[in-house]
């Protein structure tokens, strides 16, 4: 047998290569979403891909624009964020600062088993129940719009905005606190002129943090967005997004062609995106912990 | 206005908004048990689809997304709580640690059809697995590292540092510290983390549409190389590509996956309620 400092090394090798493991995956996308994403840039301008307004990767010539896909996913987390932000925040006040504990935690409680509702039985319960609704009561030819999508995605950005603004209201130091209360001010006061500023780095990253989720949803906008590949011209039109482009087509392209690789290079902007989404987000939350 | 006045309104409205999030959660589950509970019979729950999907039971999605999420855990629980270790324990305050924590908040924020074509391209592909159950588990687990990482070290973190130096100081090794004293009293919240993203993982399409899931296979999977059929991507199937579908299968569909995930999340969330009444410091 090995004698015990012998797999205590070994065991410790693992845990670090474990720790840097993450490096390596993130390495990893990057590097694979861009070895398939480069050979369609090669065959096809940049500005073309990016500029171009239509997307018709099956007819003949093929044409691979994705600003029809750029501007359905804009709206879409557009109108979530305008949507989202100051109700998610709003609720995190509310459930920080003013419920009583037993409250709190039904609160609490509740939003996490929102986070925990796949997305298709959101997307599912969407198509049967707030798309009609939307249809009847903007009398549109079909609820099955961008408008749809960004209030869907907007409930579905919550778990993300709550959670983690009220991480940011709570570690306000209660001295601030003490100290308006202590002049009189109202806890309400206290809440917008005091709390409210104190937090405001950490509920800006948590904002950036849901419209990460938000841009990069999936199951539930391919549901409801109606996937029209054309540029929206209000929010009531059917509108498609670059994550349910990839969704809905991939399945179905030959490995290896023009289409599998405009998908890939669809993916890198995603990834792209999001990857600065988060970076300035993470530098938010770092200056909240000093 | 007055202050105390002002004070009362925006209370209120601040009450008011969070119900407008949380009667949405209620609502979801309430129609979906409503419709779908009619859908529920033994013949659902245990045999194949027939019909075109129209009819017979889920039977090969269940067992399919089964196996998936346990080989997605077999691989993603032990990595993540030893870089959730190696984090918490070993890490120093230095670039490498830096950049490890700035990967894993990516990891985290990449949408998840784009770990999709990442296993598509790694896995399918590259690798040679094939459309197949450990594909798709391996994206997944990938996908699920930084969530199982992330609350394995809020768990670890927990652990008083006094525990540790005590430890230590009886000239017990670091590791063996770790093993016997910081571990078992993390083991609580690493589990409830680790249940969380079980359920979390059960749910998603996205990755697996392209890595695992099949439209359709008649027969349970016989090894990790079979494809499957898988709950969610099912439920994605039924509601938006076959037409005249029966309402109460789909709903019967969404209500098991619903069960599936639900019950998951609330047994951690009861477990996380109940250790954190128990513990000693």
């Amino acid at each position: 047998m090995f004698s015990r400092k012998v797999t205590d090394s070994i065991i410790e090798k693992l845990i670090f290569a474990s720790g840097i493991a993450a490096i390596l995956l993130v390495s990893l996308i990057f590097f694979f979403l861009l070895r398939e994403g480069l050979g369609f840039f090669s065959e096809y301008s940049i500005k073309d891909f990016i500029t171009g307004h239509f997307w018709y990767p099956t007819s003949k010539p093929a044409a691979f624009g994705i600003l029809s896909l750029i501007m359905g996913s804009l709206f879409v987390t557009l109108g979530a964020a305008v949507i989202a932000v100051p109700v998610g925040v709003m609720a995190a006040f509310y459930i920080s600062e003013v419920a009583p504990v037993s409250v709190r935690d039904v609160l609490k409680s509740g939003i996490e088993l929102l986070a925990a509702i796949p997305s298709v039985v959101i997307g599912f319960i969407g198509m049967v129940t707030l798309v009609p609704l939307v249809r009847v009561m903007f009398d549109i030819p079909t609820g099955l719009s961008a408008f749809s999508g960004s209030l869907m995605l907007a409930f579905m950005a919550m778990p993300t905005i709550v959670s983690i603004s009220e991480d940011a209201i709570r570690s306000v130091p209660w001295t601030y606190k003490e100290a308006a209360l202590s002049l009189g001010a109202t806890k309400w006061q206290t809440m917008y002129r005091i709390v409210l500023p104190a937090a405001a780095p950490g509920i800006l990253a948590a904002v950036m943090l849901g419209i990460g989720r938000v841009i990069g949803e999936t199951m539930a906008v391919m549901m409801i967005t109606g996937n029209a590949a054309a540029i929206p011209e209000s929010i009531f039109d059917p509108v498609r997004t670059m994550t349910a482009t990839i969704a809905a087509e991939m399945g179905e392209t030959v490995k290896g062609s023009m289409h599998y690789k405009g998908l890939f290079a669809i993916g890198l902007v995603l990834f792209v995106i999001t990857f600065i989404i988060n970076f300035i987000a993470d530098t938010f939350l770092n200056r909240v912990k000093k | 206005m007055n202050p105390k006045l002002a004070q009362k309104i925006a209370f209120s409205l601040l009450f008011l908004v969070t119900l407008i999030i949380i009667l949405p959660v209620l609502m979801i589950v309430f129609v979906i048990v409503k419709e779908g509970a009619s859908a529920i019979t033994w013949e659902f729950l245990f045999t194949a689809p027939k019909d075109g999907m129209r009819a017979g039971g889920i039977f090969p999605a269940i067992i399919g997304t089964l196996s998936i999420v346990l080989c997605a855990v077999a691989v993603t629980l032990p990595m993540g709580v030893m870089a959730a270790i190696y984090l918490n324990e070993y890490a120093k305050e230095n670039l490498l640690t830096r950049i490890i924590k700035l990967s894993i908040v990516n990891l985290a924020g990449v949408p998840s059809v784009v770990y999709g074509l990442f296993g598509l391209a790694v896995f399918v592909m590259f690798l040679k697995m094939g459309v197949s159950i450990i594909a798709g588990a391996l994206t997944l687990s990938i996908m699920e590292l930084p969530v199982i990482i992330t609350t394995s070290r809020n768990a670890l973190n927990s652990v008083p540092q006094s525990f540790r130096e005590a430890s230590l100081s009886l000239g017990v090794s670091k590791w063996q510290t770790i093993r016997h004293v910081v571990l078992p009293n993390a083991l609580p919240g690493i589990m409830t983390g680790a249940i969380l993203s079980i359920a979390r993982i059960s749910g998603e399409t996205a990755p697996i549409l392209f890595t695992a899931a099949a439209f359709y296979v008649p027969h349970l999977p016989r090894s990790i190389f079979d494809q499957v059929m898988a709950l969610p991507y099912h439920l994605y199937i039924i509601s938006t590509q076959i037409p005249n579908m029966p309402k109460n299968i789909t709903y019967g569909t969404a209500l098991v996956l619903l069960v599936l995930v639900l019950a998951m999340s609330v047994s951690a969330i009861s477990m996380r309620i109940y250790f954190r009444k128990k513990k000693k410091w």
